[in-house]
């Protein structure tokens, strides 16, 4: 009746797991509590739920990104301390436990922290600057995320109900298979990656057809922001990459579950064919996270710089080409599986001309703040912080890209500390400042600068701390993944590291203050021009929060930087831009068909994680008829009248003249 | 109207009355339709600089690339195929157990069911009710029958110890053949749902759209089926 699912699944002789699952149990359990005592349910379900606006879903997909980084932080935490305290001793987790934790930390924190705050943040701008009301399919968006939300509580569920992988955050097989590997860990890995994978798809298609077909009116594609076309790299990127993942994983799933024979040691089963299949998706995967921090980052060194951005069609041309050159690398991450010194060779050599591109654009930043006038709110400071240390991490990547030197470092803490001061400074530090630099838009208010500026500078020191050290023992000779220490030359780096990741804790707890305070000061911090940081792009032409339809009228584009247009003929002029007469406009019905998609989706995931066959099969039935409920609906679209628009548009338009009529004060 | 009057205009498809797959709802012929969409193309700069594009011309061009992606899933199972084909493991190989007149049969049914289909969308474009149930119902069981042999082949090979679990071979072989076969029967699922669809509401826009839709979704499992039919069965069949 309920497959492999039985008492055995809870944890109940470990004490860590369990409590930590009892933890976010009561914790989620407060929060519904609370949701349900103070009657927010019906507005939760109304207006986020079942919204099918971008703006919306975009910021659901960082609410869940910011819970998984989190959970994927403390799981590093746990990493760091049990290094310190397993020298010479067996620390306090367990091999098993401890294999869990790291491939739980990498999985997370790729999959459901850095790949939902990149895609929330692509959702929430990408169609605000492209001038636009909405993505191309907004219903199919809310499928998106939902799927993704749904992989990341299966893999939450396994805390509790069984246990995860501890094949690491890609499952190497053979190891992966079910000769080495023959609890529920893999898959809850396999589904849960499947199920937000599929999701992902859908964004890569969806917001690759709204980038090349639904700009507004004059926005050629030379005219897009440098974020949209990044976006478009990074979703063109999804769309070639991201089926490669879903055929490795099936492959691998079906030699869990039919006994086919991929990857096994016997019969036949080649075990590089999947190394090289999940790198083809892995490396591309690095930049479908980078490409978009790429272009927040120039999106912010312009806008604070107060000039545009330097070099916008090599900026253009380094994107693409990171884009193509990303597929022609992947065998660098397994130099050492023996393909001969010419095939290294010719991978070491394109692993290192794809720095090129990324060195066109470092310039191109430098050369943006050159001669400007640079301010050093938060979004800027992380910006600085990024190009200081991304340099630094990338050339240890050119080092590690030349054969001879992989061989020595390969899989070492020297590449741990590579990638990580890649993706924390590329990815990351990019995530938290879209997050600050976008904030006032989604919500009306500014983030705290001084809680800001704290959070980073508490991160950025904290980071070099942790991962400086992990350098040098990698050079030392420390392997990664080790779960207890033999070797005293190793011990005061681990200690160092370990003191960094408590400052990274500061620095964590910093962001979490800088939210409950601006949050109690949002009256002081109201935003009520739409354009806090003296922006450049269209989506500060509309007022904070948008309303719900973005733009009025859609708005005309004539050069790269159509709302600096705007704003200086307004300043000229002494008028927010022309009256024209308001037209009624057609907006998506908002829609559960993503949350029921999700809810069947977890059935179908938990019921094929513990071989409950018939649940599976309800959960399919389930999702067919969704689907058909879905198409058989009769209105997808509803009539917002010219009243309607004109009203909500002309509180937007009445402060940016007050605000016109200030600056007039001033001047 | 249509894109016809409002080309040179801002073009707003958010605007009431432009959206939702127009120049095909209200036009009495599809031809037309499709006229008019071209249209809003050629009134463009030709640096994309027209504004958003129509629902329909959306609709299809995300499709198109949602097609892409499926075809690189496929390129994956083609490379496993690839790697494993001479991974037999002691086994039986592909020229002993593929039956080329059954294949040969298979690939008659395939493309004759993208042919029909074809002819199901000019019956659209005609706006003629029967005429494209008649047609999408032949493509149906075209594809059903192509699919039972593809099940029967399955069957047999299962029988005389060449499944899926006998060598990598045959792993790779069963994916990737299976894989096309399980978007052949996803395929019916959505043609059994649409006909019905259209059955009971009629030549509207989102229908049309589907309809569309569909007839790339099914010529594309043709193209695959056509590498499928190369590499694999006349491939592994010959010497």
């Amino acid at each position: 009746m309920l497959g492999k699912l039985d008492w055995s699944a809870i944890p109940f002789e470990q004490p860590i797991p369990l409590g930590a699952a009892l933890v976010v149990f009561l914790a989620a359990a407060a929060v519904l509590i609370w949701v349900t005592v103070k009657g927010y349910w019906p507005y939760l379900w109304d207006e986020w739920i079942t919204s099918v606006d971008h703006k919306r879903i975009g910021v659901m997909y960082i609410v869940l990104a910011a819970l998984m980084l989190l959970r994927g932080f403390v799981d590093a935490v746990m990493m760091r301390t049990q290094q310190v305290l397993a020298i010479h001793g067996p620390g306090y987790l367990p091999p098993e436990h401890y294999d869990q934790v790291f491939s739980a930390h990498g999985t997370i924190m790729i999959f459901f922290a850095a790949m939902p705050f990149v895609i929330g943040l692509m959702n929430f701008v990408v169609p605000l600057q492209l001038g636009i009301r909405d993505v191309a399919f907004p219903t199919l968006n809310s499928v998106s995320f939902w799927l993704t939300a749904t992989g990341a509580l299966l893999v939450n569920i396994s805390l509790v109900v069984g246990e995860f992988a501890r094949t690491g955050w890609l499952p190497y097989a053979p190891l992966s298979e079910t000769t080495y590997s023959p609890g529920v860990g893999v898959d809850y890995y396999l589904w849960s990656i499947q199920i937000s994978g599929v999701g992902t798809l859908l964004t890569g298609v969806n917001l690759a057809t709204t980038i090349l077909k639904m700009r507004a009116p004059g926005m050629g594609y030379l005219r897009m922001p440098m974020f949209c076309w990044t976006s478009l790299a990074s979703n063109l990127l999804i769309v070639a990459a991201f089926p490669i993942l879903t055929a490795t994983l099936a492959m691998l799933t079906l030699d869990r579950y039919l006994g086919f024979h991929f990857f096994t040691n016997e019969a036949g089963g080649n075990q590089m064919m999947f190394m090289n299949l999940i790198w083809a998706w892995g490396h591309p995967e690095v930049y479908i996270l980078v490409l978009p921090a790429f272009g927040i980052y120039s999106e912010i060194f312009s806008t604070f710089s107060s000039k545009p951005l330097f070099g916008y069609r090599s900026m253009v041309a380094a994107t693409l080409f990171i884009c193509i050159v990303s597929f022609m690398v992947w065998l660098h991450h397994f130099f050492t599986m023996g393909a001969g010194a010419d095939v290294n060779a010719a991978f070491g050599i394109a692993t290192s001309v794809i720095a090129v591109g990324t060195g066109v654009k470092i310039y191109n930043w430098l050369f943006t703040m050159y001669g400007g006038r640079v301010r050093f709110d938060t979004p800027m400071l992380w910006a600085l912080g990024f190009v200081t240390t991304f340099i630094i991490g990338g050339m240890t990547g050119v080092l590690l890209a030349v054969p001879p030197a992989d061989f020595m470092l390969h899989n070492s803490l020297f590449l741990v500390a590579h990638f990580h001061n890649v993706i924390i400074s590329g990815v990351l530090f990019a995530a938290f400042a879209g997050f600050t630099y976008w904030f006032p838009k989604a919500f009306g208010f500014r983030l705290h600068e001084g809680w800001g500026k704290a959070a980073f500078w508490f991160t950025l020191a904290g980071y070099v701390l942790v991962f400086v050290p992990l350098y040098i023992v990698g050079l030392l000779g420390m392997t990664r993944r080790l779960q207890h220490i033999d070797m005293d030359l190793w011990t005061p780096w681990l200690v160092v590291a370990a003191f960094g990741i408590v400052v990274m804790i500061v620095g964590a707890a910093c962001q979490v203050a800088q939210l409950v305070v601006s949050i109690r000061h949002r009256d002081e911090l109201r935003d009520e021009t739409g354009d806090p940081w003296d922006g450049r792009s269209l989506e500060w032409s509309t007022s904070s929060p948008p309303p719900f339809f973005n733009y009025a009228r859609l708005p005309h584009v004539e050069n790269e930087e159509p709302y600096w247009t705007i704003k200086q003929r307004a300043m000229e002029e002494q008028r927010p831009g022309e009256d024209e007469s308001y037209e009624p406009i057609e907006m998506p019905r908002n829609s559960p068909t993503g949350f029921v998609t999700a809810f069947f989706s977890t059935l179908i995931g938990f019921a094929l994680i513990w071989h409950i066959w018939w649940l599976a099969i309800v959960g399919f039935i389930g999702a067919y008829i969704t689907f058909v409920v879905f198409a058989w609906r009769e209105h997808g679209d509803y009539e917002v009248s010219a009243e309607e628009v004109e009203r909500i548009d002309r509180d937007g338009r009445a402060a940016q003249l007050a605000w016109l009529r200030r600056r007039e004060r001033v001047a | 109207m249509s894109d016809i009057t409002a080309g040179s205009a801002a073009r707003d498809p958010y605007r009431v009355g432009r959206s939702g797959g127009h120049g095909h709802g209200g036009h009495g012929h599809g031809g037309h339709g499709h006229a008019g969409h071209g249209h809003g193309l050629l009134s463009a700069t030709g640096h994309g600089q027209g504004g958003p594009a129509s629902k329909f011309v959306t609709v299809a061009y995300g499709f198109w690339i949602f097609l892409l992606s499926d075809i690189i899933m496929f390129s994956a199972f083609f490379a496993a195929y690839a790697v494993l084909s001479t991974a037999t493991a002691g086994g039986p190989s592909g020229k002993e157990l593929f039956e080329l007149p059954r294949v040969a049969a298979q690939t008659g049914l395939l493309l004759t069911s993208s042919f029909t289909g074809g002819l199901a969308t000019l019956a659209t474009q005609r706006r003629s009710m029967a005429a494209t149930q008649f047609w999408l119902l032949v493509t149906g069981l075209l594809g059903a029958a192509f699919l039972f042999l593809e099940v029967q082949e399955f069957a047999v090979m299962a029988s005389e110890q060449a499944g899926p679990s006998r060598s990598a071979f045959l792993s790779a072989f069963f994916a990737l053949v299976g894989c096309h076969g399980t978007h052949v029967g996803l395929g019916l699922l959505w043609l059994g749902t649409m006909m019905a669809q259209l059955w009971v509401k009629g030549f509207r826009p989102e229908i049309l759209r589907r309809l569309h839709c569909f007839g790339l979704f099914w010529h594309a499992l043709d193209i695959i089926w056509v590498a499928i039919f190369t590499l694999v069965y006349l491939l592994g069949a010959s010497p």
